[in-house]
Parts: C-alpha cells; sequence; structure tokens
C-alpha cells in the first residue's frame, strides 16, 4: 500500500517543474504546456485524496479541471495563432504591445 | 508489490517526461514527451482505481488536447524559433523563485503530514463501481457546476473560432 503523501510529493514534483517550465521559457507554446502539466499535477492529488477518503467527489473536481484545461488550450492556442499572424513570434517576451 | 512497482514506475515516468518537457529545445519534442507525460499520469489514475478518469485523460488529454497543439505547431513555422535563445534573459531568478515555491510545498506537506489522517486509505471496494459512482455524483450533487462547465466550453469554442478567424 502506497502511503497517500506520496501522491502529494509526486503532484508537488510535476507542479513545481510546471511553474519552471512557466517562468523560464520564452516559447509560448511550451508555456502552454507547462500549464497543463501544472492542472495535470493538481488532478493526481484530488484522484490521490478521493482514494484516501473513499468518495467520488475528487474524480468529479478532477472531470471539472480537465474541462478548464480543455477550454483554455482552445482559447490559448487560438489567441497564439492570431499573435503569430500578426506579429511573426513565438516569444513570449516579446509580447509587449500593453507596456509602454 | 505489483502496486508499488507499477506506482514508482509511472511516478519516475512522468516527472523525466515532465523535466524533459520543459527543457527540450523543439516543439514537437516537448510535445510528444508531454504526450507522455500525460499517459503515465492516467497509468497513476489507474493504479488509484480512477477508471473513468484513466479512460477521459487518455482519450481527451492525451487524444483529443495534444492534437490540438501538435496541429498549431504544424501550422506555425518551426525553423525560426528553433534557432532562437530557448530561456528568458532572468531565468535564474524565476528558477531560484520556483525552486522556493518548491520546498515550501514539500515543508507544507511534510509537516502537514502528522497532522492529517494520511495512514489508513479506505478499502479498494469503497470506489468499486468508479463510473457508476462518479455518475451519480456528478448527476446529484454538482449537476449545476456540470450544466455551467457545459456552458464553459461553449464560450471557449467560440472564441477559439473568433481568436483564430482571419479578419475580426
Amino acid at each position: 500500500m502506497i502511503p497517500t503523501s506520496h501522491y502529494l510529493f509526486l503532484s508537488l514534483g510535476l507542479f513545481t517543474i510546471g511553474v519552471i517550465g512557466v517562468v523560464t521559457r520564452r516559447n509560448v507554446i511550451i508555456i502552454l504546456m507547462s500549464i497543463e502539466l501544472m492542472l495535470n499535477a493538481v488532478n493526481i492529488n484530488l484522484v490521490a485524496f478521493s482514494r484516501l477518503v473513499g468518495s467520488a467527489e475528487g474524480h468529479v473536481f478532477a472531470i471539472f479541471v480537465i474541462t478548464d484545461a480543455a477550454a483554455e488550450a482552445a482559447v490559448g492556442l487560438g489567441i497564439i495563432i492570431a499573435f503569430f499572424r500578426n506579429r511573426e513570434t513565438l516569444l513570449g517576451d516579446e509580447m509587449d504591445l500593453l507596456k509602454w | 508489490m505489483l502496486d508499488q512497482i507499477v506506482f514508482y514506475f509511472f511516478a519516475a515516468l512522468a516527472v523525466i517526461s515532465a523535466l524533459l518537457v520543459v527543457t527540450r529545445r523543439n516543439v514537437v519534442q516537448s510535445a510528444i514527451f508531454l504526450i507522455t507525460a500525460l499517459l503515465a499520469t492516467a497509468g497513476i489514475f489507474l493504479q488509484l482505481h480512477a477508471e473513468f478518469l484513466f479512460i477521459v485523460q487518455v482519450i481527451l488529454y492525451a487524444g483529443g488536447i495534444m492534437v490540438l497543439f501538435v496541429f498549431v505547431i504544424m501550422l506555425i513555422n518551426l525553423d525560426v524559433s528553433i534557432h532562437q535563445v530557448q530561456f528568458n534573459r532572468q531565468w535564474w531568478l524565476g528558477l531560484l523563485l520556483a525552486l522556493v515555491l518548491g520546498a515550501q510545498l514539500i515543508l507544507a506537506v511534510a509537516l502537514g503530514r502528522s497532522g492529517l489522517p494520511l495512514g489508513e486509505p479506505a478499502p479498494a471496494t469503497a470506489l468499486e463501481p468508479s463510473t457508476q459512482l462518479v455518475g451519480r455524483v456528478l448527476f446529484n450533487e454538482y449537476m449545476l457546476p456540470f450544466e455551467i462547465a457545459s456552458i464553459l466550453l461553449l464560450v471557449a469554442m467560440i472564441g477559439a473560432v473568433v481568436m483564430a478567424k482571419k479578419k475580426v
């Protein structure tokens, strides 16, 4: 039997890797992928606690998180395509239209 | 014993491929390793007796969202971005802050472990007809959030179409 804290450590490891990807990479597509990794780490947490308590509510919340991830990926990739069409770049630090 | 082998195998696979996702230069390689990480997570869901989530993860994440990613990578020309500097100018500061966050999370789990009843999990039969239980909870207590999620998906669909259109 694996203790629940091991799932928590796995989940926080994946989350931290996702944060590292978001704050250090320049490519916007990889930043979006890192956000997917972070959402995924949250799902592991929810399902592990659901297994611990023996109720299915964590699974339901994980389904909501997956729905959110799908919506976010669709809108985010749409924005990336629109931005690439206008500015010919994929770099996050060159997206400074609002910066004076 | 088999339980532990499965868990640690999938955990190591997930962590290694997540590390490769954030360090690869080529976006396509990152996407492939992200698929591996998501499938490893699906394996952990299966090991946690969440069969419905396992299949949702495989179909929706590894099937749907990743196809979207690969399509966008295909639409965007790759040759330019592969020769650019891949990390921010202040990447060391970001890395430091992310590691501090990770250390805080480790500290929180390690300290809070004694306070929470993390020891004895419920028996495996408590979640036995997994799909049936999920459906029952989803359509009884969480009916309204379910409907709101469908509206969210509709809004996201319209938003994606409007964003990716040629002329707004």
